[in-house]
């Protein structure tokens, strides 16, 4: 690395162990939801999960697991006994974690509480509805597939038609799993504070406006969690509007997420859950920050489609309409609208094995980025929780050439 | 056979073959990749459907676009468009299918100037009440859409006669089907192949009348004595392959029966001629044998696979899977396992559209089938 990192530099991010307890907490609650006479539903994260919330119910994710185990480091292992068990190497890494974990005694949390049912929406993939479908067959529970309708260019009428039926027929699945009542008083609170969650998981990422960014993808990468686990409760609302404040403040006294910010890049795709700290430290060392990613805002997109006055209509709009099930002319114009908004010197491209509707057409996106802003980006070919996928020499000497250019052109 | 000459030329070079042989017809021709495509509509509009299989080898110009982890199936058909081979085509449908060629349709359209493109949203889950509903809806937008392109409405006879020629080809693809296999010696694995693959982009009705001349020539001969030969169902996506039928077969052994997207799972499948044609196209999509990218029950494929094998005799099933399949790469554990337990041996083979050596296949499929 060509600059030694001071880590003292920047100070620590106070949230981050009151992170730690909340997302401590949740495990526990859902580990012992049996005693609690809880159920315990597992979610895809791109799923309606506000009905779970009204429900009562503890919903957990196993792609959350995924990118702890990717995090860990325990993915190549787990990744090998679901090859064993005949899964082939080409899969979802997420996938085939969590399907080899069921089946030890393992992973980084001593593996996921049994699920009593499972909820799928194939807004982010059609890997899910499979993976789902495995996990069905092992666990002998019912599966409620919540099947939104790809929006190439247009949801259409018909489609929108379905969605609304599905909400219906989720409802009243959960009733009859939980044995009583959907309550709408609950709903307008749940979805009020999946709204507020989400406008302040907003905000958090756009103090990474300011110059030096105070949060990084990196940092965002992690207190991501809790928009995806807890989203509709209050507990996230008042984690974030305490990170905010964190993060503002670190901003007024100039304190950037790394230590010296030269240069802003945007991240695309998912983490690269187990090489986080070397991409952080190797873009650190160039003086390049993170300062935004798609991933993440993700999360906050759906914002606009929130009619609290209508909870399925919401429900409805916001997840069909989301990052993973538009066109990819659509996506470009999220990219280029960040590329403005966090005023952007270029971009990196996680093109990951493990998800296909994320990967491909990133190389159609990087020509008309280019194209339409001039921004250059570099394509990092990896996988978010295999690491036998990562070429740590290739994927340095590229970053190395990136910079070079960046700097060149940046002066 | 002076008829399956047709198939072996429209099998042999399907994009030339679409192209040249419609100059006369001059009808629009429609590009597809899927076998949920609603052929029934584009033929009931005067078009013709055409399968694309895509460039087997040297693809280059896709690879600035799809990443290698897209299927070769994928990479080849990007390749043939952006090579211009496929300009002819009048339009091209992505019905939903996997997450890549759900891809392959946005980069088709933002890179290749076919002149039309429809996407058509399926549902993925076909055991509701309102995802067949929507399946009704799903097929009537796209006859609304197809109809205001080609400035024609598609009338409701013009669909119910399609219906009829469609039910009368997939019928006899399976009389043939049915021949072959209480009768394994009646027509070679390659023949059939280019059987099933011609009729995807021959008009569709030449194809149905050329097939009913076949089954007519080969119900008068008489089976030969019952041979030993072990019989062999094959499963999986397409098989484009036919050189993978000639090393079966010289192994002795003989493909019976397929659950593949090229074969049984494209004829299977009759649609009601009664009521409201759409309805009836609709309940047939919804009803037949699934794609392992499509949800209708949590073990359909594997009983329908142990069903296949049972009902045709079949001493073993080879798997023929594309590389970076992922919807059949998921199936496969449980379907195997569910071929386990009913007592029935099977084999892997994972390929790309570019085949490995005869000299590697040959000796897997012998090690297999002499274990048998």
């Amino acid at each position: 690395m060509s600059e030694e990192i001071k880590k003292d530099a920047v100070p620590k991010v106070k949230s981050i162990k009151k992170m730690r307890e909340i997302m401590t907490a949740y495990y526990i609650d859902a580990k012992t939801a049996r005693q609690n006479n809880k159920k315990v539903a597992w979610i895809t994260s791109g799923g309606p999960v506000e009905p779970l919330y009204v429900m009562d119910v503890i919903p957990v994710y196993p792609e959350n697991h995924g990118a702890m185990i990717g995090a860990s480091k325990m993915g190549v292992g787990l990744c090998e006994t679901a090859e064993n068990m005949g899964y082939s190497r080409d899969l979802c890494s997420y996938a085939r974690a969590d399907i080899a974990c069921s089946t030890v005694n393992g992973g980084p949390i001593g593996g996921l509480p049994e699920p009593d049912f499972l909820v799928c929406s194939n807004n982010i993939c059609g890997t899910v509805l499979k993976w789902y479908e495995v996990q069905a067959r092992y666990y002998n529970v019912p599966l409620f597939i919540f099947d939104t309708p790809f929006c190439h260019t247009e949801f259409s009428i018909e489609a929108r038609h379905y969605v609304e039926k599905q909400v219906l027929e989720y409802i009243d699945f959960l009733e009859k799993m939980c044995g009583k009542k959907f309550d709408q008083d609950k709903a307008r609170e749940v979805l009020d504070y999946s709204y507020e969650g989400q406008r302040l998981w907003r905000e958090v990422l756009e103090t990474a406006r300011s110059k030096p960014a105070p949060l990084s993808a990196f940092d965002a990468f992690f207190h991501l969690a809790l928009i995806v686990t807890l989203r509709g409760t209050k507990t996230v609302v008042d984690y974030y509007t305490e990170l905010i404040d964190e993060m503002r403040q670190r901003a007024a006294d100039k304190i950037g997420s790394i230590p010296n910010e030269k240069y802003r890049l945007l991240w695309d795709n998912l983490p690269v859950w187990y090489k986080t700290k070397w991409l952080s430290d190797k873009f650190a060392s160039h003086g390049a920050c993170l300062v935004a990613d798609t991933y993440t805002s993700a999360w906050c997109k759906q914002l606009d489609y929130i009619d609290k006055s209508d909870f399925v209509k919401s429900m409805v709009d916001c997840y069909t309409m989301i990052y993973l099930n538009i066109g990819v002319d659509q996506m470009v114009d999220t990219v280029k609208g960040m590329v403005e908004k966090y005023d952007v010197d270029g971009i990196v491209m996680h093109s990951n094995r493990s998800c296909k509707p994320y990967s491909l057409g990133q190389y159609d996106i990087q020509r008309m980025i280019q194209k339409a802003t001039g921004v250059p980006s570099v394509m990092i070919e990896a996988d978010m929780v295999d690491e036998r996928s990562f070429s740590e020499s290739q994927i340095d000497t590229r970053i190395d050439a990136f910079m070079e250019l960046i700097k060149q052109k940046k002066g | 056979m002076k008829i399956l000459q047709e198939f072996i030329n429209a099998a042999q070079d399907p994009v030339i073959y679409a192209r040249e042989n419609n100059m006369e017809k001059k009808k629009k021709l429609i590009g597809y990749c899927c076998t949920y495509t609603p052929e029934e509509i584009i033929y009931a509009a005067g078009a013709i459907p055409v399968r694309l299989f895509g460039i087997k080898s040297g693809i280059e110009k896709a690879d600035a676009h799809l990443q290698a982890y897209s299927c070769s199936l994928v990479r080849g058909i990007m390749e043939d468009a952006l090579l211009g081979n496929l300009d002819f085509l009048d339009g091209m449908v992505f019905p939903h299918t996997c997450d890549t060629i759900q891809r392959l349709s946005d980069i088709w359209r933002l890179n290749i100037k076919t002149t039309w493109h429809n996407d058509i949203m399926l549902p993925v889950k076909l055991d509701t009440q309102s995802a067949r509903e929507y399946m009704e809806d799903a097929h009537a937008k796209f006859r609304r859409e197809l109809g205001a392109w080609m400035g024609t409405e598609i009338t409701d006879d013009a669909l119910k006669q399609a219906i009829a020629l469609y039910n009368r080809l997939r019928s006899l693809m399976k009389r043939l089907y049915e021949i072959r296999s209480a009768n394994p010696e009646a027509l070679s694995g390659r023949d059939m192949y280019a059987v099933v693959k011609g009729t995807m982009v021959m008009d569709r009705k030449d194809a149905a009348d050329l097939i009913e001349k076949l089954v007519a020539e080969l119900e008068q001969k008489t089976p030969p004595v019952q041979g030993n030969a072990r019989r062999l169902v094959i499963s999986g996506g397409i098989c484009d392959h036919p050189e993978i039928y000639d090393l079966i077969e010289k192994t002795g052994a003989r493909v019976v029966w397929d659950d593949l997207c090229t074969g049984s799972r494209f004829f299977e499948g009759l649609i009601s001629e009664e009521g409201d044609p759409i309805k009836a196209l609709a309940a047939r999509y919804s009803n037949r044998t699934i794609c392992p990218a499509k949800h209708a029950s949590l073990t359909l494929r594997g009983d329908n696979l142990v069903g296949i094998a049972k009902e045709h005799k079949a001493n073993g099933v080879i798997f023929i899977l594309l590389k970076f399949c992922d919807p059949h790469a998921f199936d496969y554990p449980f379907m195997k396992k569910m071929l386990d337990d009913a007592g029935i041996p099977s084999m892997l083979l994972e390929v790309e559209q570019e085949l490995p050596s005869a000299g590697q296949l040959a000796t897997r499929f012998d090690a297999f089938i002499e274990m048998l």
